[in-house]
């Protein structure tokens, strides 16, 4: 395995604190905006966008939701892998709000498509953005581009990209894995 | 946390699964359980899955929850019910099912009067089959989600007592509820009358009582079952009243146990045979919560036996 590192320490906060100032201009206070993050790893995301928009707007209230999409996903049947599911932890109502949809990283954008089925659930929402830390461009197969990105990449299948979090993994990191002879 | 997969195809009795299984099961149970109490109640993870409802025996509360589980995956449903079907007219169970499965179903719900059909059933066919009562012999989504209805009220059921009360003799509930309390490490003891009480039963490594409040001051869980008059040939009690007054739970007894213990009901309820009506409709009491849980539980059971691909 080869690995590169696409982003860590300084260029990692300032890439968080950018994404907010964007979302900031388009969302003002988040009176009518809230953040759901795709379970697992997008939660981490959100938490840290929601830590870092509540350092740059003390008095306001930030709301945050984890949204799992386990059983809203396509490849059900068609690929062995985790059956289970994650928690839900949506205690808001999103009739009728602006919903920012955070993921680590964005690549076939079929998690995105389920996101959004299973948001539905909770209401339906005035609009629905979608902010990643890292796109894997032009690597879609379901059309789905985000609004607000951190960093694109150009990649090929065969690698991973892996985000880990201070929180959880001790660093704030984004690497990439290959095989090597690549 | 438990492993992704059942060890099974097939939920025939808890017999064959492993407590990984049982845990896999409360915890998908957990996530359903949330879905349940959404305002749209329902995903689309079985939505290319046929299920073939098959009641030889009557019932309302497993048939409908088992429905509602299919139908909040969105699986396609069908329903039989042998009383209306060419049962009557002298069709074999095979034959039957066979007929059945050319309608391409992918998994049985099954339930019937004799023991061991599920198992026959699941050597003889390809589709997935769930045992929803066989007989005397095993029922266990019910055994599940009375584990999983006494995990959520008490935290955990290791370690934890429960009493099985009634006719154990002529009861699938009891045999399931066993084998399931004793895989997640609870206690058990069952009572009852003597001649309800299976001769070797102990083997099963359960206490047995014949005395109703030793029993219950024994307990943490008290599981009342229904006399089942309908598989009694023989009588095995002088009189109903007989036996609700010398084994049926009531708010006096309740109230002077020295502990507040949680009393559960499979279902149907004979209110005043073994509970009273005050019991039934007391705090103490988690049937209906039993009833929730078992749509929960039955949707995990479906949702990871459909996850195994063939």
């Amino acid at each position: 395995m080869q690995k590169r590192t696409l982003l860590d320490g300084k260029k990692f906060q300032i890439t968080i604190k950018r994404l907010c100032h964007q979302l900031i201009e388009n969302h003002n206070d988040f009176s009518n905006t809230v953040l759901i993050g795709i379970q697992p790893r997008g939660s981490y995301f959100a938490d840290r966008v929601k830590q870092e928009l509540s350092a740059i707007l003390p008095d306001k209230n930030i709301r945050k939701g984890n949204l799992d999409i386990t059983f809203f996903r396509d490849d059900f049947r068609r690929k062995d892998g985790i059956v289970s599911a994650s928690s839900n932890t949506i205690d808001f109502l999103i009739e009728g709000c602006n919903v920012i949809l955070l993921d680590d990283v964005l690549w076939t954008g079929r998690t995105i498509r389920s996101a959004l089925d299973a948001l539905l659930a909770y209401g339906r929402p005035a609009k629905v953005e979608l902010l990643v830390l890292i796109d894997r461009r032009f690597s879609r197969q379901i059309p789905v581009e985000p609004d607000y990105i951190g960093l694109q990449v150009d990649s090929i299948d065969s690698q991973l990209v892996r985000v880990s979090w201070k929180e959880t993994e001790g660093e704030d990191k984004v690497i990439l894995l290959s095989e090597r002879n690549q | 946390m438990a492993a992704d997969k059942l060890s099974t195809r097939h939920l025939l009795g808890i017999k064959d699964i492993n407590l990984n299984d049982i845990e896999l099961i409360f915890e998908t149970a957990d996530n359903f359980k949330d879905v349940i109490n959404r305002p749209i109640k329902r995903v689309p993870s079985l939505r290319d899955i046929t299920i073939a409802n098959i009641f030889f025996e009557n019932s309302t509360r497993t048939k409908l929850s088992f429905e509602l589980a299919e139908k909040r995956l969105s699986a396609d449903v069908i329903n039989f019910a042998a009383s209306s079907s060419s049962v009557s007219k002298g069709e074999t169970l095979i034959d039957t099912v066979n007929n059945i499965l050319s309608m391409k179903v992918d998994m049985v719900v099954m339930r019937h009067p004799y023991a061991g059909a599920g198992v026959f059933l699941s050597k003889h066919i390809n589709a997935q089959i769930v045992n929803a009562g066989d007989g005397a012999h095993e029922h266990p989504t019910q055994a599940l989600l009375d584990a999983y209805s006494i995990r959520q009220k008490l935290g955990e059921v290791r370690g934890k007592k429960v009493v099985i009360v009634g006719d154990i003799l002529h009861s699938r509930v009891a045999i399931s509820n066993i084998l399931c309390l004793q895989k997640l490490g609870a206690e058990v003891m069952v009572c009852g009358p003597a001649t309800l009480i299976p001769k070797h039963i102990a083997s099963l490594g359960v206490k047995v009582e014949h005395d109703l409040i030793t029993a219950l001051n024994w307990c943490d869980v008290a599981n009342m079952l229904r006399i089942q008059l309908e598989r009694q040939d023989i009588k095995y009690f002088p009189s109903l009243r007989e036996y609700a007054m010398m084994y049926g739970l009531n708010k006096k007894i309740l109230d002077n146990l020295n502990k507040e213990i949680i009393v559960m009901h499979p279902g149907p309820i004979n209110r005043g045979v073994e509970i009273t009506s005050d019991v039934a409709d007391s705090k103490q009491s988690i049937i209906l919560e039993q009833v929730e849980n078992g749509v929960a539980v039955r949707m995990a059971v479906l949702y990871l036996l459909a996850s195994q691909r063939d």
